[in-house]
């Protein structure tokens, strides 16, 4: 107890000045039952998620389902939003009160736990449990692993980067399709300024929504290995000549005029990119599968109209990359806090294996989701949203290499570098090359 | 003993966390393990050879240099005015006082929903002048956080000038009048003069203050657009909590204190030596 108090005052004090109320609400978390050790009164299983629809009721209903059926393991629930949550469920498990059931993005923030040995290796339980295993798409242990072994357990929905398309803003425009080739893609953009109307929607404040577009072309030009050699570790890996033409192509869109006016100060939070896309501001939008779900429940009927349309990320002409090729996330991702009570350990297992039912399937696929579960294609026919889900379930599938979000994969220190190098480059503050420069400084550290 | 409990808290609340992030920004510590790894000055060389350390210094100081030439003026102005015992004037200090009663992350919100450049209010009203990329530009997003501030922060400083105001004896006015002083020649004769500890008082609170600017540069710009309003607790908070490096981030934090103090009493100095003098002699 004295410990975990020290370092409470401790974290806090890193923020010293005006953060250290921050932190202090970081710190007083109500993991009252995951007292390390076990040294708390009940035992039941904690579990923190994210709020908000549509994951929310779909998770609270899974936990419920569970804890009805097993008297014996109780989990307890707790929500967060999606900024806070980051924020402080690092500072929980820096001060040892972390939920017994961590939820979270897996890839290189779930690195960073298991080298500071406070997550579960559940290798040996998939082993002995293939049946859990078997049932979920094998692309989405890729995030949960780490050298080799298995920290987490996925969950929920796959979700890849899509083109998401206004078809009314595309008639008005005059153009027929959504661009099959980069080239195509250009070539389109003045037509849809001349309408007044911009050709891509982006929530450019939010840094990571550039990232998509520079994890799409890096693979278009050079295939996966392009950012697979910068993630381990290789020498100049960024100054690829697949990754410098990648970067130059992304600053002629930016100055071809093609994402919409004031970008820069756009958030994905407040979800106004796909409200500029639905509103008919903009003429598409690159962007994970979860804005299917967000147009829905904000943009009254433009889905049931009809005018929402979807496409794959267009080919690069001579481009080493299959076009099949997407990122995205594979799924989220439940590991086992490493301070948990055996008791508590058990309950999260049995969890684990109880999770995805048809009924929390069905739940994800009434949200707009696929669920990362073998054969889930059966049960889309039905849904109002099969044309979507089915696209979603096939771009998933039949993808030669399924990326995960570089932010994700990398350690937070090194994704924080790549973020503040993106929106400097999205600014036209800094070339290709320099990019390229600031980036390769960052290998091997 | 009326001490001890200032004391107890001030070493509890101030005391203990410095220390503490004075032990921390020795470390390589990530904030997810339980114990502490040191690891001598390595995070104070990284971050004293990183470029992003003159950057976020050279806009907290742009801040704090804007905030207050826009806040002072018009925080005195305004002082003087409420100052005066007239029934409307006590109406309108009520609301003038408003902005100060917001939380700041509200304001934030609220402020950056109105510029938003395509739903915002230059959007919706059709006025060209409003229709900027107020916060995707560099220099307009400085200009928005020093005009936020100034408008959550002046109606408080407005108030510490009508305190001061309201202490500078009537005598000396009387005697001016009866000498022919006309309004602008009190003002500056008289009432700046008198406000000179007030004027000090306001600074300090003022340049201390914008330090720890955070909260409203985070939720408007998040220190955006790339870094140009990447102030130094935006930068602190970013590498300690974003990309898990509290050892450089308690650096910073230290770096953060140091400058508090070292301004605190500068801007004393700059009052003058001898704060006992009196400026009410002859009366």
């Amino acid at each position: 107890m004295k410990r975990r108090n020290f370092l409470s005052l401790t974290a806090g004090a890193a923020a010293a000045t005006g953060l250290a109320e921050e932190t202090a609400c970081g710190n007083s978390g109500p993991a009252d039952t995951t007292t390390g050790g076990g040294s708390g009164g009940g035992d039941a299983a904690t579990y923190w998620f994210l709020s908000g629809p549509p994951g929310e009721p779909i998770r609270q209903g899974a936990v419920d389902r569970f804890n009805k059926a097993n008297s014996g393991n109780q989990i307890k629930v707790t929500t967060f939003q999606n900024d806070t949550y980051k924020d402080k469920l690092k500072t929980a498990i820096g001060a040892g009160q972390a939920p017994s059931i961590i939820w979270g993005w897996g890839g290189g923030g779930l690195k960073s736990y298991v080298d500071a040995g406070q997550v579960d290796d559940l290798t040996d339980w998939f082993a002995q449990n293939a049946a859990v295993k078997n049932k979920l798409f094998p692309a989405s242990f890729g995030p949960a692993t780490v050298d080799g072994k298995i920290y987490a357990m996925p969950a929920e929905t796959v979700q890849p980067i899509i083109v998401l398309y206004n078809k009314e803003a595309f008639e008005k425009a005059g153009v027929a399709a959504p661009p099959q080739t980069w080239s195509e893609l250009m070539s389109i953009l003045p037509k849809f300024n001349d309408k007044g109307i911009a050709p891509f929607s982006l929530a450019g404040q939010s840094r990571w929504t550039n990232m998509m577009w520079l994890e799409m072309l890096f693979d278009r030009i050079g295939g996966p290995e392009v950012f697979n050699n910068a993630y381990d570790g290789q020498k100049d890996a960024w100054s690829n000549p697949a990754a410098l033409d990648a970067l130059g192509k992304i600053q002629e869109l930016i100055n071809a005029k093609g994402f919409v006016k004031g970008f820069s100060s756009v958030t994905a939070d407040s979800n106004a990119d796909q409200a500029l896309l639905y509103r008919g501001k903009a003429a598409m939008e690159l962007h994970g599968s979860w804005s299917y779900g967000i147009i829905k429940s904000d943009g009254g009927n433009f889905i049931k109209d009809g005018k929402l349309g979807f496409a794959s990320f267009p080919a690069v002409d001579g481009g080493k990359g299959d076009p099949t090729n997407v990122y995205g996330n594979a799924g989220q991702f439940l590991s086992i806090s490493s301070k948990a009570t055996d008791k508590q350990k058990e309950t999260a297992k049995k969890f684990f294996a109880s999770m995805l039912d048809d009924t929390e399937q069905q739940g994800w696929i009434d949200s707009g989701g696929v669920p990362i579960v073998q054969g889930s294609n059966a049960k889309l026919a039905s849904s109002p949203d099969k044309d979507f889900l089915n696209f979603i379930y096939d771009v998933s599938s039949k993808a030669k290499n399924f990326g995960q979000s570089w932010d994700q994969a990398l350690s937070p220190s090194s994704a924080e570098t790549l973020l503040q190098n993106i929106s400097k480059l999205f600014q036209l503050q800094i070339s290709p090359q320099q990019f390229a420069t600031n980036m390769n400084a960052t290998i091997g550290k | 003993m009326s001490v001890s409990y200032t004391h107890l808290a001030f070493t509890i609340f101030g005391i203990v966390p410095l220390i503490g992030v004075l032990v921390l920004s020795f470390s390589s510590w990530t904030g997810l393990t339980q114990n502490v790894p040191f690891s001598g000055l390595d995070s104070w060389k990284s971050v004293l050879t990183d470029p992003g350390l003159p950057h976020a210094l050279w806009i907290t100081f742009l801040i704090m240099a804007l905030s207050w030439l826009a806040q002072t003026p018009l925080s005195i102005l305004i002082g003087v005015f409420i100052a005066g015992h007239q029934r409307y004037r006590a109406v309108l200090a009520v609301l003038f006082f408003i902005p100060l009663l917001l939380s700041q992350a509200a304001i934030a919100i609220t402020y950056k929903m109105l510029l938003d450049p395509n739903f915002g209010l230059g959007a919706s009203l059709g006025w060209g002048f409003l229709q900027q990329d107020w916060l995707g530009e560099g220099k307009l997003a400085i200009g928005v956080i020093i005009f936020v501030v100034s408008w959550q922060w002046i109606p408080f400083h407005s108030l510490i000038y009508q305190g001061g105001v309201r202490q500078i004896p009537t005598a000396m006015y009387e005697a001016a009048e009866i000498d022919g002083a006309g309004r602008v020649r009190k003002f500056f004769s008289i009432t700046l003069p008198q406000l000179k500890y007030t004027i000090i008082t306001s600074s300090t609170l003022m340049v201390v203050g914008s330090l720890t600017f955070f909260d409203l540069i985070w939720v408007l710009t998040a220190g955006g657009p790339a870094d140009a309003t990447r102030a130094l607790a935006v930068d602190m908070y970013v590498r300690g909590f974003r990309s898990g490096l509290m050892g450089p981030a308690s650096a910073i934090a230290v770096i953060l204190v140091l400058l508090g103090l070292g301004l605190a009493l500068l801007v004393r100095r700059l009052g003058g030596r001898d704060a006992a003098e009196s400026q009410l002699e002859g009366i």
